[in-house]
């Protein structure tokens, strides 16, 4: 388990940043522009929140890149439900799933880009870095299921809809948790490069190349800031859903 | 109603576990005792369809079935009541009285995982006697009960199994002295 963030600690590599933003600006000439502080980062960020640009562009990245994760782990978990009593479907998907599991993310973003238009760009690779961890994932939770109790289940005639929220749904669900935590990170991340190189328009990936090119490092950390929030928020929603999945099957 | 079964072969790699065996079960319990390994388990498996014979048939095994299994298949992070209600869709008004008197209790909100390996057991033999069947199939339901608790699980399957076959797979024949008697892995 990942160490968790403790206050004083969060706090302590804030100083630090602050401290180091202030001595470049004092030793280098523009050095400020190098590396803003977090206190400029804050106040752009507190600028920026009441600009319906502003929530535009993080509605518009929301959108597309929660909505590709959505869509891929919906086909994944079907094509994964499919796939585990059918040895040849697995085989026919592995070497898809491998290629985008090893293929560089900015191979995909360069290559989609000649396909689709840069709007769908986020949407795109957001989907398609979802797919193989959550499809690996559950076709893996699949073939654990219990065997006795799908004797059970045959002897006691016992209907669909109950066999899934009895034995599949508590089976796979810890596995589909993990991977959609695992997911949900990959997408955010590479959502917004495939923003950065599409630049499609009012979306947070083409703010921050804005920043990149003007050398707007309060910008750029404020973005950066906002990204991060959407990420854990979406990931916090989702994850709580998933639980109330997992509380209603264990019910 | 009857089972019968002619014939019936049934081999492991290469092992044979049920050689020819011929049987005829009729309504009321008939014990099937064996040694260890020597096809109790098999021939319940055979009968409730769960795996094919190598040479045989079987009649009249296709009917509704209820099952106390080797292992007490039970979904162990919920309630007794959950459990009645997975396997049987609803918990029929019965329920409460019958595991009453297997000492057990229907509301008990725990999950299922608390109870001891004896109150298991004794859930597994309530689903099983519960669900509307019209043939038992009960592979060593006594497991880790002691004798109080035989005679009571003994008493309710003879009550329930009135008018259908009960094939009872059993180590130990006390109390059933009087039921047909199947004996496997004998010359």
């Amino acid at each position: 388990m990942a160490p968790k963030l403790r206050p004083w600690s969060v706090a302590l590599w804030l100083l630090a940043w602050q401290g180091g933003s202030m001595a470049l600006a004092a030793a280098v000439p523009g050095g400020g522009l190098l590396l803003a502080s977090p206190v400029q980062a804050a106040r752009r960020l507190l600028e920026l929140l009441p600009s319906a640009a502003f929530w535009r562009a993080a509605g518009n990245s929301s959108l597309r890149i929660s909505g590709g994760f959505l869509l891929s782990c919906g086909l994944a978990l079907l094509l994964a439900s499919l796939a585990a009593g059918r040895p040849w479907l697995q085989d026919l998907l592995a070497p898809p799933v491998a290629a985008v599991k090893a293929v560089p993310v900015a191979s995909f973003i360069i290559l989609a880009l000649v396909w689709l238009d840069s709007r769908s760009l986020s949407f795109f690779i957001s989907a398609l870095m979802v797919f193989p961890p959550v499809y690996l994932n559950v076709l893996e939770g699949l073939r654990g299921t219990d065997v006795q109790l799908l004797e059970l289940a045959q002897v006691y005639r016992i209907p669909l809809r109950r066999r899934i929220w009895g034995i599949y749904v508590p089976q796979v669900l810890p596995f589909f948790r993990s991977a959609s935590s695992l997911a949900l990170g990959l997408c955010w991340k590479a959502g917004v490069a495939a923003e950065v190189i599409g630049l499609p328009a009012g979306t947070v990936g083409e703010r921050l190349y804005t920043a990149k090119i003007y050398l707007q490092t309060p910008d750029l950390f404020a973005w950066t800031a906002v990204i991060l929030v959407l990420a854990a928020g979406f990931e916090r929603l989702f994850l709580a859903l998933v639980d109330g999945l997992v509380r209603k099957a264990g019910a | 109603m009857e089972l019968r079964v002619e014939g019936l072969c049934k081999s492991y790699r290469g092992r044979p576990v049920l050689a020819s065996l011929t049987a005829v079960f009729r309504e009321g319990v008939t014990c099937v005792s064996a040694p260890s390994g020597m096809g109790k388990t098999t021939l319940l498996r055979l009968l409730l369809g769960l795996e094919r014979p190598d040479a045989g048939v079987i009649h009249g095994a296709d009917c509704l079935w209820a099952a106390v299994f080797q292992e007490n298949r039970l979904l162990e992070d919920r309630s007794a009541a959950a459990n009645l209600r997975f396997a049987l869709g609803e918990i029929p008004g019965e329920a409460g009285d019958l595991l009453a008197r297997l000492g057990l209790e229907l509301r008990d909100p725990k999950p299922i995982r608390d109870w001891s390996g004896g109150m298991k057991r004794r859930l597994a033999l309530a689903r099983a006697l519960l669900a509307p069947s019209e043939a038992l199939a009960l592979d060593e339901p006594f497991t880790g009960l002691d004798e109080e608790n035989r005679a009571r699980c003994l008493e309710l399957i003879q009550e329930r199994g009135r008018g259908k076959p009960v094939v009872l797979a059993v180590h130990g024949l006390a109390g059933l002295e009087g039921a047909p008697l199947l004996r496997l892995g004998e010359p």
